[in-house]
This record gives C-alpha cells, structure tokens and sequence, in this order.
C-alpha cells in the first residue's frame, strides 16, 4: 500500500515506446476467444424475446406450444421467473432496471425483454422465440423529443445538471456579436463488432459468468445485488471483448442466463442479436440543443450559454451531460450551462463514448465558429483569446492545459496559415472544398483499483488485475508500466486481466481505464521491489503482493484534470447530390503521458473516426407510429465504411500529468470531442450553408444547396 | 410427405474433412463457431450486413453468415484459422499484427480473410466501385488506398482501425509484388 | 427460422419439377436476400431447392455481338468479365456498386434480379406490410420514407426495389429467359417487374415456379459508353438513394441515342423513357439534359421527406450525361 505519489518513470524505458498488442498474435489467428465462444457440456441455448408494442402490459405468454417444440427445454418471463432485488447500492450510475428481467408485466418501451426460450440449440432456441405468441394491453406511447417538454428537468449525475453565473441577458444585450441557434443530434448506437454474449453456470449455489464486459467486478457487485449473493460467490470472466464504447455492462442478457442456468441447472448462453442490441444495450440519447454566445468586438465572451436536452426511458434516469463543455473550454462574465432530461416511452439511453462531450462539442464548437465568422476572427485566434487560465465554473487551476499548443502544433501541420476564410469559394471538379477546425477536452479521472503481482521464480512477473481490454491497448500499456516499474524488459512481464477473482478494480470508461490501473501496478511494484530487495530469495510459488489506490486516490489535489485536443478536417461536397467526403483529419491532443504510441495513436484516431462517422453517417430512426426503431441494424444504421475513412492523423504534444505516478490523462474519448464539429464546420466552409443537424445527409446538403450553387 | 429437415454433410475446412449431422438451417458460420470449435470466424451481425465472418469458399471471400452449411458441401473452405502457413503468418496477418491493424480484435479475422482475397482479386484484374474506368482495354486498376478502401468496404470496424488496415493491406500488397517479381526474376 | 428440406437441383428440369412439386418450394441461389430473410421471418420456406451448381453460369457473345448472361453467374464475375466492361461498362459499374465483395462473390443475376425491398417495415414482421401481408396497411406512407419511391408507387406501397445491376440491365432492355414445368419462356425486363397498383406483394410476372435462367443483352453500341453512378448515405456498402445508368451518342453537338434508367426511386428499376424521346435529336448541353430530366420527373409523386430525390434524380442525370458527352468530344 502506498499513500505517497510514486515517482514518475523515466522516459528511457518501456513506456512511450511503440510495442504492438501483446494479444496481437492471438487476434490475427483467430485464437483469442471471446464470451460466446467456450465450449461447455451440456450446455444449452437461450433466445430472448422482446416486445414488439411500445407501453403496456403482458397480458399472457402462450409457452405450452412453444415447449412442446423440439429441443425446447424452458420459456421464463414474468410469471415464471426467479425474483430478484433491486433495491442494492450500485457503483455506477443510477438503476436501470432493463436488465432485471422478467419481473412485472409492465413493458416500459419496444424492444423490452419479455422472454427467453432456452433450447438445445440456437437454431431450436431462435425458431422457438420466434414462435412464441406473446399478448399485450397495449397503451398510447410518447416518444417526442422537442425542445418544448414541459416536463423536462434536470437532474445531478457526477457533476451538476446546472451551472451559472452572471447576467446571460444583460451581456448578451452588449454584445458587439450574438450566436443564437438551435443544434440537435440524432439517437446514436455503439453497435461495437462482438455481440454482447454471457455463458452462465451455478456450482454449489455458486455462479460463473463468462461475458464481454467493461468491468468484471462491476457486473460481479450487480448481478450479487440482484441475485442477493455475497460477490465472492460469483466469478465473472471477460478476456476478450468485442468493443464496449459504454455498453457493456450489465444487461438483459448476463441476468437472463444466469436465470436460466440456475432453473435448468445446466451451463446457458444468451447471445443477443443484433437487433435486440439496438433496444436493451443503451444508447446515446438525441440532444436538442441551444447556444448563446455573445461576444465583444475583439472576440472576448460575455456571454455563454449552453442548453441540452435528452429522453431517457421511464426505467432509468440517465441525463446526457452535454452542456458540459463549456464548463471546461470558456469563460464569459455570464456563464450558464444546463441539461435537462424528459423520460419517454423509449429504451434506456447509457454511457456512450464521451459522454456529454461528443454531442455538447458538436453544438457548442460549432457555435464557436459561427462566432468567429460573424466577428470576422479566425476561429482559431477566437479560441485562443478564450483560453481561460483557472476552469470557467470551478476557478480551480488547470492541471496542465495545453489546448493552445495543440492549435499551434495543429494549425502547422495542416497548413491552416493563410487559409482563405470565405466561405464556398473551393471548387475542384463537382466538389466544393472547405476545412474546419474545433477544439476538444476531456476529464481525465482515476477510480480504485487493486492489482496482485508476483515474482515467479523463473525470472517473470505475473500481474492480476481485473482491468478490461475492450480494444483500447490496455493490457499492452499494463505491461510496459509494469516492465518499466521493475526495470525489466517487457517480454519478463505477463498481465492477466479480465477475472473478477483478481480483486476490484475500476471499469473500462471514461478514459479513465489505463490511469486507474496502471497507478495500482505502479503500487504493487513499488511494494514488490522492496521486498524483493529485503529478501532475494523467490519461493517455489512465487512472491506474491497486491496494492490498493484507494487511499491515494483520496490525496490528489483539487483541480481541473483534462485532456484537450485540436481537431482539423478537410472536406469535399458535392452540392447536387449531396455527397460529403471527408479527405483528411488532423487532430492533435494534449492527453497525458502516451504510454504505447503505436496503440495510442490507434485509438484516437479510432475516436476521430467515430466523430467522421458522427457528423456524416450516423442516425437511428425511431418510429413515431411504433415507438421503436426503422431498421434497427446494420444497414439501417450507418457507422462509418472504409470507403468513408480517408487518412487520419493523430499526434500529441508533451503533457505528463505530474501527479499521476505513470504521467497518464486518458486517451479513450478525446479523439472523439469536437471532431464531429470541425467536419460540420469544414462542410459550411465548403458550401457556405450550415449545417445544425446531424448527421450531415445527402437529402439535408440537398435542401441546404450551397452560396454559389 | 414433409422433407427431412436435416442432412448428413461433409465439410472440408482448412484442408480438413469433417462429417456433420446438420439441421438444414445451420449457417456455415453456426457450424465452425457451435459444431466444430472453430470460433476465430466471428458472428457480429448474422444478417450480412458487417463482413465479420468473411471466410474463403473455393478461394473466394464470402459470408458464412448467409452461406447455409449444407449447401457448402464439397467446398474448400478457409477459415482464419487456416491462414497461417507452416507455423508462418500469412503476410497480411503480419502487416496486421504489426501495424495495429486492429483494436478490439472482433473484427479482424473477417478483415484478414477479406484482405487476401483483395490481394487475389486485384491480381486477378478485378475492378471496382472506386476504379475510374472499367473498360478493359485501360488496365487493371492500381491497388490505391482508395481502391483498398472500397474493396474492404464490406468489412465494418467499429473501433476505427481502418486507417491501420489500410496501411497493412498496402504493405502485404507490396510485399506480394516484391516476391512475385523475385519469383519472376 | 423455420426447419426446411434441402434438395440440391442436378439439373434445370430437375430443379422445375421440384420446385412445380411443392408449392411451400423456393429456389436458393447465393441466398445472401432469401437466407437473410429467412431469419427475420419474411419468409419461411419448407423446402430450399439450391440451384447455385446449375450449369448456367456463363457468359456468353451472342451471334448479333450482345450478351447472354447465365442466372447462377455470380456478380463478382459478371462484373469482372471483359465483354461485359467493354460492351456495357455500365452494368459493370452497377454490379460493383452494390454490396460488398463478399456479397458480390455470393449473389447471382437471377437472384439480383428478385430480390426484396429493404424498406423496413417489409423487413420487420411486427409491422404491418401491404407487400409481405397483403390489406395490412402501408406504415412507410405516414411513417419512414426518406429512401422510399417517387415514380409509380401507389397508395398501398411505396417501397423501391433495391437491385443497383437491374437499372444498367432495364437501360438496355434486357430479356429475362426463365424454365417452368411447361417449358422454356422469355419477358423483357421491361415487363418483368408488375406495377405496384393494389398488389404491391405480386412482384414479378414470372409464372408459378419459374426459374430464370438467363438474362439476354442485345447488342446496342451505344452501351460502350455508359455510366452508372450511385448515390448513397455512405460512400460504400449501401443501397442507393438515387442512382442513374445513362448511355449517350452525340453527333455534332446533337444527342443520337440516349438510354436513361434510374434506381432506387420506384418498386423496379425506371427505365426513363420520356427523358430519351425528350432527348433525342435535341443539343447535348446542361439545359437540355435538365429538361430531359423534367420531363421524366414531372410524374413524381413525393412524399413529405424524399421530394429531395427529385432534385437529386434531375441533378444526377445533368451530372452523368454531362460527363458522358464531355467524353465523347474528347
């Protein structure tokens, strides 16, 4: 255990050296196994059912046809199903009480678990479900988001709904410019690769889990809640996992398997399909927001101010913190941020990558660049005018804040310097041509975490940890921390991740994985070297210690920690049919000490690819008449295709943390932050037309047109 | 009289024959993953809409989702898992490995797949979406990223690795051409 | 899914008479449209007679110089095939401007050619659906309906048909020969696909049991320079939004021969037939194919949100007949 700050390590070593993914063979050989794919005897195969109205209640569940299929061994719903509690503390988040299954014949929203048909295999199990006839009452449903909810209200998460000071009208009334606009995102899925998968099975009244989670010790502490167990009872596995970006915690499915394990008495698996995952996996909520910005003629703030809206369900209070950005990137002497919720007859919305700041940053950096043309200032120089020496709402100093740097280092490479700043002026063939700029940051945070590490007697280390690698590098930039830390190459090092049995440890989110888990192998090592340098002598099983970041967490000063980052796009737009290309992307980020560049540099560019994606592609369509969505999949909803993804750059400027023992800020949703808004703002620059909605389609750049179309 | 639902059914997999008992609904992608522990062939939509388990049928990229398994019979079929040569990574496996054409992993064994018979389709003169003029007295198209980009476009990666992918099926072209011409030479 | 027999056809005759004898029969081909909809419960065979290993997989000169494509040719080769790039680069075009590679390598021209409309309310079995459970309503109409028709819907269904290779094949009026139990027949693709009317379920005018067996191009030198270009919500691996395939013939400044079709705007591939008599004989510049354009889309019937397809039909066929004939002045 370690109460004082560690040392930070020397740049000489491990760290900040490109090393590729010590799973890498494993996944490029199709060896590394992921939750739906451990082969257990006996086991059977789950199928949920879901409802297909969009409020109401079960009236009945017709299972006696449906068992009588061939294979069918159980139909568990709500009137069958083992009872389980609700009323535990969480670590995370408020209930949502989708993923207690089959407890109340209520049905809160389409596409809510009603059932799970378990048979001997997946094709007996999905034919089953398919066939179930499931009854309802059903009752008017409510799906509107519009900027009018008279019930909408705010709500305090981790941070405030609400912040303000100031007089908004007043400084908006001397203004020498006003922005006054309306801004609105559109339902945005996470739909990562991997299936969120559970395989459940009890032995002597204990339950194994394995799964594809952000957290086992998370879903461990739930599913202890609900199935009222000591969590030293439940071991939950996720070695490999498909992608989370928020989603994968607990759900419908890990409960559900779990059920029917316990009733069947044999291992189960539920693997939910994809269009099941887009109404019980959580979502990004559509934000309808507003931003006033009034400034004075040299293009200082007076005034800003930052409205958001979202729906959540009626199941779960989830407020989508998008107003947050100003609270961190500006000052004005009036300063007002809100968001505010309305819960509607929809599925839950969750954590989704950045949080808050993609959709908040798509609105307010775009506001920022209406400013800055109708004041006539480069957007650029208009932020750096800005750029607040103590944060606008805390006044507490800024743990490193390097946003200036990033737009010099950014500006340099893209070739922003002389950069006509007319609008649609570019033409080159059919494509009118335009490049934009934002400006990005994220809160860089740490949680608790345990980890064990042991000197084996071969000369290796083992470390456990229970981190999730969901393809972020983690378990690469563990390894190199530790290697680091005990001054050895990183070959000597193995880091086991993933198994609740290695203790809690913080979840996978928030960008806050990496920091949090590296600060306690930091600890361990710490504490190992030590009494290895009292002792040199190595047992037959090996030299075991384990560390706590709980009470150091508890001694970091009181100030802004964030990453930032300067976001560059460069777009083409074809006027007449309303094609959008991005041709390039920059973004340069001040986040902390790197520990892997080579996986680093991957997974920013992954969040600008998600912000490409963001601004041009992305959109789940739900159906007023129904209440669920319109091609609810795939191919209905858009991510970015290859096809769509030009060369992205990624780089960083120096920015250790300096108390954080490895240096580390988290890099997990900052690539994300403002880049959908430079694109927006590179496609105004293009065709003169702005564009407040997203995403950027063809039908909507078709309507707009362009200035000199 | 109602038709037998299920068939007795030779797979030939990685060079190797397996003999199955099928439900006739078993996609191909059901029977690696569930009948035959197969499971580097990923399931991430199972509607043909993700490309997550490309696999070789007679040499050519396809979905095993949409491929029901007894109409497979007597196919050579190449999964991930059979890409690696005599303890060898295929080179496009390398240049993935290498140059972190990859994050979360799920989609990458479709990727790899997908990219080899890139590889192949390029060299057999296919065209594509991207490429300028079709007409075949201009020549096969050159392996731009542009031209790599549409042709791996049925393959979907949420992380966002496709910038790395692209790199890494560049350089296993290059390096395809480097010993072709060695072979040539 | 429901459990099915399987028979894999030896031969034409065969593959008819099994399918003649079991009406609950569907021909399987790649299977990438019918397998799907299998899962999702659209449709729900009792027997699968695959016909994929059928010997009508090549691709043939015809003796006037067309092409006569066999059904099980799969999209990939139909697309890579040198006659076909040469002859009618557009088809070429087309085909690889649907799907995916993989996909392409799967999908075969009879396949292509009746395949189902993605509109999601067809594909969603919770939801009512003129053309997959006739007299259950039409929801696109007051619901969905950014990608749905403009040209020849009706009040019961205004799904588009989904086909990028139809379009290039409608532009040059292609024959579609099929086999039933009664023997051999021919449709032009031009009265393959049945008007929507009140019987938006009935697609195609295919007799019972019908296995197509190939598609017949005849020859027209003006298909040598064609063009098929798409327009989608992503760069690739989408359907279309709107999409033309065009082939023009300019003689001093003077349109020849033009062929227009469209996708993505009418339950089949819309052969636009006014815009080439509108165009014929008229001056080949930018205003006149907008007119040509005009006089097509003066029959669109749009509704609240894809009346931009209007524009981007209009926009799309000054664009495309632009470039052609700025090609054939070089």
């Amino acid at each position: 255990m370690t109460t004082t700050p560690l040392r930070p390590a020397t740049a000489a070593g491990a760290v900040g050296t490109a090393h590729p993914r010590v799973e890498g063979l494993e996944k490029v050989t199709g060896a590394a196994r992921y939750a739906a794919e451990f082969p257990l005897p006996g086991l059977a195969h789950g199928w949920l059912v879901v409802s297909r109205v969009a409020r109401g209640r079960i009236r009945s569940v017709e299972t006696g046809p449906v068992l009588a299929m061939p294979g069918v061994l159980a139909v568990l719903h709500h009137g069958n199903a083992p009872r389980l509690r609700t009323d535990y503390e969480r670590q995370f988040g408020a209930h949502d009480q989708t993923a207690a299954v089959f407890q109340h014949d209520r049905v809160p929203h389409a596409g809510w678990p009603v059932a799970l048909v378990v048979a001997e295999t997946p094709e007996q199990a999905r034919e089953a479900a398919e066939s179930l006839t499931v009854t309802y009452e059903e009752e008017p449903h409510d799906i509107a988001l519009t900027a009018d909810r008279p019930e909408a209200r705010t709500v305090d998460d981790y941070l405030p709904g609400v912040t303000e000071k100031g007089d908004l009208e007043a400084e908006l009334a001397a203004s020498a410019a006003v922005v006054d606009a309306e801004y609105t995102t559109p339902e945005e899925h996470h739909a990562m690769m991997e299936p969120h998968a559970a395989t459940a099975r009890w032995e002597d009244g204990r339950l194994d889990l394995l799964d594809s989670n952000q957290g086992t010790t998370w879903v461990q502490s739930e599913l202890a809640g609900l199935f009222a167990l000591d969590p030293a009872d439940i071991r939950v596995r996720s070695e490999h996992i498909g992608g989370g970006f928020g989603s994968k915690g607990l759900r419908a499915h890990q409960v559900a398997a779990a059920m029917a394990a316990r009733v069947l008495d044999r291992p189960v698996r539920v693997v939910l399909t994809r269009r099941q995952m887009f109404s019980l996996t959580g979502h990004r909520s559509p934000t309808v927001q507003r931003v006033r910005l009034g400034a004075d003629a040299g293009g200082r703030l007076r005034a800003l101010e930052h409205r958001t809206l979202n729906h959540t369900s009626t199941v779960h209070e989830f407020l989508e913190l998008a107003s947050i950005p100003g609270r961190v990137l500006y000052d004005a002497d009036a300063h007002r941020t809100a968001s505010e919720l309305v819960p509607l007859d929809v599925p839950s919305p969750t954590w989704m990558r950045a949080p808050g700041e993609a959709p908040g940053s798509f609105a307010l950096e775009s506001a920022l660049d209406e400013l800055a043309e109708k004041l006539g200032i480069d957007p650029i120089e208009l932020r750096l005018r800005n750029d607040p020496e103590r944060g606008p709402v805390s006044g507490l100093p800024f743990a490193g804040r390097n946003l200036a740097a990033c737009f010099r280092e950014g500006a340099r490479r893209f070739g922003w310097a002389g950069r006509d700043p007319r609008p649609g002026v570019r033409r080159e063939g059919r494509w009118l041509l335009g490049t934009g700029t934002a400006a990005a940051s994220f809160g860089a945070g740490a949680g608790p975490s345990t980890a064990s590490l042991t000197a084996e007697p071969d000369g290796t280390f083992t470390v456990r940890i229970a981190a999730a690698d969901i393809g972020t590098g983690a378990r690469t930039a563990l390894t190199l921390v530790a290697a680091d830390a005990l001054e050895v190459t990183p070959d000597r090092v193995r880091v086991r991740i993933g198994d609740s049995a290695f203790g809690p440890a913080m979840i996978a989110g928030g960008s806050t994985g990496t920091r949090s888990w590296s600060w306690a192998v930091m600890a361990a090592a710490r504490e190992l070297r030590e009494r290895l340098a009292a002792a040199p002598d190595i047992p037959a099983d090996g030299l075991t210690v384990r560390a706590d970041t709980t009470e150091a967490l508890g001694t970091l000063s009181q100030k802004e920690r964030h990453s930032f980052g300067a976001q560059f796009a460069e777009v083409a737009v074809d006027p007449a049919t309303g094609e959008v290309r991005v041709r390039r992307m920059l973004g340069i980020f001040a986040a902390g000490r790197i520990v892997n560049p080579l996986t680093a540099r991957s997974q920013l560019v992954g969040g600008m690819t998600w912000g490409l994606s963001m601004a041009l592609h992305e959109e789940a369509v739900r159906d007023p008449a129904f209440g669920g969505l319109y091609g609810g999949d795939l191919a209905g909803y858009h991510i970015a295709s290859h096809a769509d993804v030009p060369a992205i750059e990624a780089d960083w400027v120096d920015d250790p943390d300096p108390e954080d023992p490895v240096g580390i800020k988290g890099i997990g949703e900052i690539g994300i932050v403002g880049a959908a808004a430079a694109v927006a703002n590179a496609v105004w620059h293009a065709t003169g037309v702005r564009h407040r909605h997203l995403p950027i389609r063809p039908d909507r750049v078709i309507a707009a047109g362009a200035v000199d179309a | 009289m109602h038709p037998s639902t299920s068939s007795t059914v030779t797979l030939n997999i990685n060079g190797e024959k397996h003999q199955l008992s099928l439900d006739h609904r078993t996609t191909l992608l059901d029977a690696l993953r569930e009948r035959l522990d197969l499971t580097g062939t990923k399931k991430g939509c199972d509607q043909g809409q993700c490309g997550a388990c490309t696999v070789l049928v007679d040499g050519r990229r396809t979905l095993a989702c949409l491929q029901l398994a007894v109409a497979a019979e007597d196919q050579e079929i190449t999964t991930i898992e059979g890409m690696a040569r005599g303890g060898e990574l295929h080179p496009v496996q390398q240049a993935f490995l290498e140059l972190d054409g990859l994050q979360c992993g799920y989609c990458t064994p479709g990727q790899i797949c997908s990219a080899v018979a890139v590889l192949e389709e390029h060299a057999a003169g296919w065209p594509s979406a991207a490429t300028e003029d079709v007409r075949p007295e201009h020549g096969p198209p050159e392996l731009t990223d542009e031209e790599i980009r549409e042709r791996m476009s049925g393959n979907l990666c949420r992380c966002g690795a496709y910038v790395s992918i692209v790199r890494a099926v560049a350089r296993a072209a290059a390096q395809q051409d480097e010993s072709a011409k060695e072979e040539a030479a | 899914m429901r459990e099915f027999g399987y028979r894999r056809a030896d031969d034409v005759t065969g593959a008819v008479a099994l399918l003649d004898a079991d009406p609950g029969a569907r021909y399987l081909g790649g299977g990438t449209n019918l397998v799907d909809l299998m899962k999702t419960g659209v449709e729900r065979p009792a027997r699968l007679v695959d016909i994929r290993r059928l010997p009508l997989d090549g691709i043939e000169l015809t003796d006037d110089g067309g092409l006569r494509i066999g059904a099980t040719v799969t999209n990939s080769d139909l697309a890579a095939h040198p006659e076909v790039r040469r002859r009618c680069p557009a088809l070429s075009q087309a085909v690889l401007a649907g799907a995916s590679g993989q996909l392409r390598n799967m999908a075969t021209v009879g396949g292509n050619l009746l395949q189902r409309t993605r509109c999601g309310y067809f594909a969603d079995v919770t939801k009512p659906c003129n053309k997959r459970e006739p007299g259950s309503g039409c929801p696109a109409i007051e619901g969905e309906h950014r990608n749905h028709a403009i040209l020849g819907a009706s009040e019961h269904c205004v799904a588009v048909h989904p086909s990028d290779m139809a379009v290039a094949l409608s532009a040059f009026d292609a024959v579609v020969s099929y086999q039933t139990a009664d023997g051999p027949g021919e449709l032009p693709l031009a009265d393959l696909y049945l008007p929507v009317s009140d019987t938006p379920h009935r697609e195609t005018a295919l007799p019972r049991g019908a296995l197509i067996t190939a598609v017949t191009l005849p020859a027209a030198p003006v298909a040598a320079r064609s063009r098929y270009r798409k327009v989608r919500e992503r760069a690739s691996y989408a359907f279309a939004i709107g999409s033309v395939a065009a082939a023009l013939e300019v003689h001093d400044g003077v349109v020849r021969d033009v062929r227009l079709a469209f996708g993505a705007v009418a339950s089949r591939p819309w052969r636009a037939h006014a815009a080439e008599r509108a165009l014929v004989g008229s001056p080949a510049d930018a205003e006149h194919f907008a007119a040509a354009a005009d006089a097509e889309l003066a029959a669109a019937r749009p509704l609240p949100d894809n009346a931009y397809k209007v524009t981007l039909m209009r926009n799309l066929v000054v664009a495309v007949l632009t470039d052609l004939a700025q090609e054939a002045a070089r």
